[in-house]
């Protein structure tokens, strides 16, 4: 059951990105260029999609996922260098080519070339990141 | 154009359902970096057949919908390599390092009134907006 919940959780994610115009990085673009010529809709898409999840939110409390175990623990307030440091980075990446994870996973059958090479530098990125974690062994104890 | 926000809200809400979905049915935060990071490093290969099942909706679910509806779907993503490329790199690292990306710290992180979602939304957006703002308006590369 719980593949075929994922799959529709993830097929409905990729229809919202669609239809709301996030695989277009010019209005993701766009919504970050507050000195330019400012698009609104990624509010709307951001307001939209948090208004479900936090009634899903307020259900979980003291039940139980239907085809799972228990639901996530609170997160930890705790703020470390790597949510800073990779938020940034995130962020920074995110306004160079106006794709996030999500979006830029949603458009590969329709991105051309271009969106094939930036999910594989993505994941090149993401397979990197536990090296490049070990790298830094004093700071990796702020963790 | 004026349609734009009405599509925005209504994919928004769809992209919340999913969430909502996968949250009540698995008992997971619906996080585009973490399901393919973990299957990336191994750290979630426990549940890599829900992680990937959950990949090939979001892949294809889209292609199925341009195809029947016969619409018109186009990236508009820069023709420059070295841009995509460093793009990728920087947003595979980070979304990594921060554990979550507009989906997990954002959608999930913020509806749950999380401190660390909330933080680095905030920290990602600003980012963004003065990325965009140096390497459009200043630089002219993007």
């Amino acid at each position: 059951m719980r593949a075929l919940t994922s799959f529709i959780s993830g097929s409905l994610f990729g229809i919202g990105l669609l239809f709301s115009g996030m695989t277009d990085t010019s209005k993701v673009q766009g919504w970050l260029d507050l000195f330019g010529n400012w698009d609104p809709t990624l509010a709307f898409v951001m307001g939209g999609a948090i208004v479900p999840m936090f009634f899903a939110w307020r259900y979980s409390k003291g039940r139980k996922p239907i085809f799972g175990d228990k639901f996530p623990d609170p997160q930890s307030s705790n703020i470390n260098p790597d949510l800073i440091i990779g938020s940034v980075l995130f962020g920074m990446g995110w306004g160079l080519a106006g794709l996030c994870p999500g979006p830029a996973l949603a458009s590969l059958g329709f991105g051309g070339s271009q969106g094939l090479v930036f999910v594989l530098a993505m994941l090149c990125g993401m397979g990197a990141t536990p090296t490049i974690k070990s790298l830094f062994p004093s700071y990796k104890s702020a963790i | 154009m004026q349609t734009d926000w009405i599509l925005g809200l209504a994919g928004g809400v769809a992209i919340g359902l999913a969430a909502s979905f996968y949250l009540i049915t698995n008992g997971k935060v619906m996080g585009a970096s973490g399901i393919i990071g973990g299957l990336i490093d191994k750290s979630g290969w426990s549940t890599a057949r829900d992680r990937i099942v959950f990949l090939a909706g979001l892949l294809s679910a889209p292609m199925i919908c341009i195809t029947a509806l016969d619409i018109s779907a186009e990236t508009k993503v820069t023709t420059n390599t070295i841009v995509l490329i460093v793009a990728g790199l920087m947003v595979g690292i980070g979304t990594r390092l921060a554990n979550g990306c507009t989906s997990g710290h954002g959608v999930c992180g913020i509806s749950r009134l999380s401190l660390r979602g909330i933080f680095s939304t905030f920290l990602y957006i600003i980012a963004g907006i003065l990325t965009v703002l140096i390497f459009r308006h200043i630089w002219g590369v993007i």
